[in-house]
C-alpha cells in the first residue's frame, strides 16, 4: 500500500515535470512557430520592396558593370568584349574630367555656400516673428517644385535680353554679359549652382529647423541666467547639439551633387561649350545620344564607385561619431 | 512601359529576353507605328489603313499614331529588345545600317522593285546598304535658309545672298538696320552643325563625301577648309544672343520662335520649319507670307557643287519579323494614290513623282522643286554616319560656335570617333 502512496507523489512529481517539460516543449515550440511566422510575415512584407530594389537598383548595377567591359551601340547582342578599353577611353577623356570637376566644384560650393546661408535662416526662423510660417513655406515650396518646371522657369527667367531677370537688371544700370547667364561659359556654371541653391535651400532649412525642435529649452534659459548672449547661446549650445542633422544634410547635399543631373540638363543641356557638363549628362550624351553604351556604361561604374568611396569615407571619417553615440 | 520608361541603366532589361516575336503576334497583324499625331495626317492614315485591310481581306492594321518624341524613344527601347513593330519609320544612313548589321530590318529590293524605281535615286541612296534598300523615302527634304522678308526688306537687302562673302555683306547690313540677323539652336548642337555639313558639301566633291560615308575617313582637306569658311562667319557674330544654349525648336525663345515672331532675320532649318513656327506663333500662322527661303550660299573656292543639297526624310521599314504581308503596306504607302493623298493633306515632301504636283503649301512645293533639280542630296551628315561620329562631330561643331574647337580639331574629333567604329 506504501508504494503507491509513495509512488503517488513521485508520479505526481513524474506527471508534472512531464507537463512542465511539455509546456517547456510547447513554449519553445510555440516561440520557434512564431519566430518563423515573424521572420515569414517580415519576409512577406518585404518582398515587393526588396524585389523593386533588385529590379531597378541591383540589376541596373550589374548591368552597367557588364555593359562597361563591351562595345555596344544598344541593339543585337553584346559579343564585343573589349576588356578595360572603355574606362581609359573614360578616363582619358577631358570632357569627363571637366565633369567631374563640376561636380566637385559644386559638392563644395554647396557645403561652403548652402550650410551657412541654411544655418542662419534656420536660426532666424527659428525665433518668434511675425509671418513665421509665411517666410518658412516661401524658402521651403522651391523645394517642393518639381526640378524640371522650376528648370523651365529659370530657364526663361534667365533668357538674354527678354528674361526678367536681365529686364530688372538692366532696368537699375548693372550690366548684364553679352551672351546672357547661361550662355556665357565662364559664367554658366556658377549661375547653375545659384538656381540649385534657390532650390535646395529649403530642404538645409527644413531639416535644421528639425533639429532645432530638440533642443531643449532648459539649456536655452540656464545659458541666459548664466549671462550667455544670443550668439554665444547658438554658438556653444545651439549648433553643437543640432550638429548630427548638420552631418547628415552635408551626406544628403554630397550625393546630390554628384548625382546632379536635371536642372543641368534643362538649363544648359552640358554647355555651353561643355562649361556644364556633369558626370551623370555625360553619361547620358556618351549613352542615349550617342549610343555608346559600353563607354556610358564605364562612365556610370566610375560615378558609382566615386559616389560609393564618398560615402563610405564620409561614414567612417564624420557620421561615426553619430552612430557610435547613439548605440 | 517599362521599356519606354527606361533610362540607361536598366536599358539591356528589355534587351534580355530572346522572344523576337513581333508585337501583334500572329501573321495576320501588322503593327504600324509613325508620328502623323495631328489632325488630318492621323485621320488620313487610319483611311489608308483601312483601304488597306479592304483589298487584303483577313489582314488587320493595327495603326499607332504617336507623337514624334514618344516614337523616338519607343523605337529605341523597340531595337534593344528585337520587339520591333512590323511597320515603322527609319532615317536611314549609319543608323540604319546599324539595324541592318543587327539583323533588325527587312531587305525590300526585290519585293518592292516598282516602288524603288520611281523614287530619284539620288534621294534614296540614304536608305541603301551595300547596294540594298531597306526602307522606302516617303518624305524628303531640303534644309536652308528660312528668311522674314519683311526685315530683309527692311535692311535694303534686295536678293538672298548667294555666296557666303554676300551673306556676311547682309549680315552687316541688317546688324546696321539693328536687326538681329541669324538664330541658331546651338544648344541642341544639330542647328549649328548643319552650317558645317553645308560648308562641308559646298568645299567637297561629290565623290569625297561618298567616300568619306563608307571609308569614314576624314583626311581631305576640303573638311578643314569647310571648318574655316564656317569660322569666318561665326566670326561675323551673325547669331541672337544666348545662341550657346539655344534650343532648336521648343517654345518662343528658342532659334525657329524668333524667326517666328520675327525677332531675327533668318535661320538655317530644314523643310520643317514652316509648321515648326506654325506652333510657335499665337495666331498659328508662324511667319505666314513673310516667309521666304534660299539655299546655302556658296563658299569662295570651293568643289563642291553649289547647287547640292544637305536633307533627309523618313522612309517606311518593315522588321525582319513581320508577317510578308506587312511589305504589301509598305507598297501601298509609297503608291501613286497614297502619297497624293499625303501631298494634299500637306504632310512632307512626298517622294513618289506622281504626287509631287499635288503640294498645295507653296514653301513645300518650293522645296521639292530645289530638292529635285540638286545633283544629289546628301543626307544629314550626323545620320549618315550614325549616332556615334555623328554626335562627336556635332559636339566638335558646337565647340567651335564657342570659339573652343579650331576647324582642324572637328576633323580630328571626328576622325577619332570614326577610327574607334571600325
Amino acid at each position: 500500500m506504501t508504494s503507491p502512496v509513495t509512488a503517488a507523489p513521485a508520479d505526481i512529481e513524474a506527471g508534472a515535470a512531464v507537463t512542465r517539460r511539455v509546456d517547456a516543449r510547447r513554449v519553445t515550440r510555440r516561440s520557434g512557430r512564431d519566430k518563423r511566422r515573424k521572420r515569414l510575415e517580415i519576409l512577406f512584407f518585404v518582398a515587393p520592396a526588396l524585389a523593386l530594389m533588385a529590379i531597378f537598383v541591383v540589376y541596373p548595377v550589374f548591368s552597367a558593370a557588364r555593359m562597361s567591359f563591351y562595345r555596344w551601340k544598344g541593339f543585337g547582342p553584346m559579343v564585343d568584349f573589349v576588356g578595360l578599353q572603355n574606362y581609359s577611353r573614360v578616363l582619358t577623356d577631358d570632357v569627363f574630367g571637366q565633369a567631374v570637376v563640376h561636380n566637385f566644384v559644386i559638392v563644395f560650393a554647396s557645403i561652403l555656400v548652402q550650410l551657412p546661408l541654411g544655418l542662419a535662416l534656420a536660426l532666424l526662423l527659428n525665433r518668434r516673428i511675425r509671418g513665421r510660417g509665411l517666410l518658412r513655406t516661401i524658402i521651403f515650396v522651391p523645394y517642393v517644385l518639381a526640378e524640371v518646371i522650376a528648370g523651365v522657369v529659370w530657364f526663361q527667367l534667365l533668357q538674354p535680353r527678354t528674361g526678367l531677370i536681365e529686364t530688372v537688371l538692366t532696368s537699375v544700370g548693372i550690366p548684364v554679359p553679352e551672351q546672357g547667364f547661361l550662355g556665357t561659359p565662364d559664367l554658366a556654371l556658377t549661375t547653375v549652382f545659384v538656381v540649385l541653391t534657390w532650390k535646395y535651400l529649403g530642404l538645409a532649412v527644413l531639416l535644421f529647423l528639425a533639429g532645432l525642435q530638440g533642443v531643449p529649452d532648459e539649456l536655452h534659459e540656464a545659458a541666459q541666467l548664466d549671462g550667455a548672449s544670443w550668439w554665444q547661446v547658438q554658438r556653444r549650445i545651439t549648433i553643437p547639439l543640432i550638429a548630427p542633422t548638420i552631418r547628415t544634410w552635408c551626406f544628403l547635399s554630397m550625393i546630390g551633387s554628384l548625382q546632379l543631373f536635371d536642372m543641368v540638363w534643362i538649363l544648359t543641356g552640358g554647355g555651353p561649350a561643355n562649361a556644364t557638363t556633369t558626370m551623370a549628362t555625360y553619361l547620358i550624351s556618351q549613352g542615349s545620344q550617342r549610343s555608346n553604351f559600353g563607354i556610358a556604361g564605364a562612365a556610370s561604374v566610375v560615378l558609382f564607385l566615386i559616389g560609393f568611396a564618398m560615402a563610405v569615407a564620409y561614414q567612417f571619417l564624420v557620421l561615426r561619431r553619430d552612430t557610435r553615440a547613439d548605440a | 512601359m517599362l521599356c519606354s520608361s527606361a533610362v540607361l541603366l536598366t536599358a539591356t532589361a528589355c534587351g534580355s529576353g530572346d522572344d523576337s516575336s513581333a508585337s501583334g503576334g500572329d501573321d495576320k497583324t501588322i503593327t504600324w507605328w509613325h508620328n502623323s499625331n495631328n489632325e488630318p495626317g492621323k485621320g488620313y492614315y487610319e483611311q489608308v489603313a483601312e483601304d488597306f485591310e479592304k483589298d487584303h481581306p483577313g489582314i488587320d492594321v493595327e495603326v499607332v499614331a504617336m507623337a514624334h518624341e514618344d516614337m523616338v524613344d519607343k523605337l529605341e527601347a523597340a531595337f534593344q529588345s528585337g520587339d520591333l513593330p512590323d511597320v515603322y519609320m527609319e532615317r536611314g544612313g549609319g543608323e540604319l545600317a546599324d539595324h541592318v548589321e543587327a539583323g533588325l530590318v527587312r531587305d525590300l529590293s526585290e519585293d518592292a522593285s516598282e516602288e524603288i524605281g520611281k523614287i530619284n535615286s539620288g534621294t534614296l541612296a540614304g536608305w541603301q546598304v551595300d547596294g540594298k534598300t531597306y526602307a522606302l523615302p516617303y518624305s524628303v527634304g531640303v534644309v536652308g535658309f528660312w528668311y522674314n522678308k519683311d526685315l530683309f526688306a527692311k535692311a535694303g537687302i534686295d536678293q538672298p545672298p548667294a555666296t557666303m562673302e554676300e551673306l556676311s555683306a547682309d549680315v552687316e547690313k541688317l546688324k546696321g538696320a539693328g536687326i538681329t540677323p541669324v538664330s541658331v539652336g546651338a544648344g541642341d548642337k544639330w542647328p549649328a552643325a548643319h552650317y558645317w555639313y553645308y560648308t562641308a558639301l559646298r568645299s567637297c566633291e561629290q565623290d569625297v563625301l561618298e567616300d568619306a560615308v563608307t571609308s569614314l575617313d576624314f583626311s581631305d582637306p576640303c573638311f578643314v577648309k569647310a571648318g574655316e569658311a564656317l569660322e569666318g562667319f561665326v566670326e561675323d557674330q551673325p547669331f541672337n544672343p544666348g545662341f550657346l544654349t539655344t534650343p532648336a525648336q521648343e517654345g518662343a525663345t528658342s532659334a525657329s520662335g524668333l524667326l517666328a515672331t520675327g525677332q531675327v532675320a533668318m535661320e538655317l532649318q530644314g523643310h520643317w520649319e514652316p509648321g515648326v513656327m506654325q506652333g510657335l506663333t499665337e495666331d498659328e500662322k508662324g511667319l505666314g507670307d513673310k516667309t521666304g527661303w534660299f539655299p546655302f550660299p556658296a563658299v569662295e573656292g570651293g568643289k563642291g557643287d553649289p547647287e547640292a543639297a544637305l536633307g533627309g526624310g523618313d522612309a517606311w521599314a518593315v522588321a525582319e519579323t513581320a508577317p510578308d504581308a506587312a511589305t504589301d503596306l509598305v507598297k501601298y504607302l509609297l503608291s501613286d494614290e497614297v502619297q497624293q493623298g499625303f501631298a494634299k493633306n500637306d504632310m512632307g515632301l512626298p517622294t513618289n513623282p506622281a504626287a509631287t504636283d499635288s503640294v498645295s503649301d507653296p514653301a513645300l512645293a518650293g522645296l521639292i522643286q530645289v530638292r529635285d533639280s540638286a545633283p544629289f542630296v546628301q543626307l544629314y551628315f550626323d545620320t549618315a554616319f550614325g549616332t556615334s561620329v555623328g554626335n562627336a562631330m556635332n559636339d566638335a561643331v558646337a565647340l567651335l560656335f564657342a570659339g573652343e574647337a579650331t576647324p582642324q580639331e572637328i576633323v580630328d574629333e571626328t576622325q577619332e570617333a570614326a577610327d574607334q567604329e571600325k
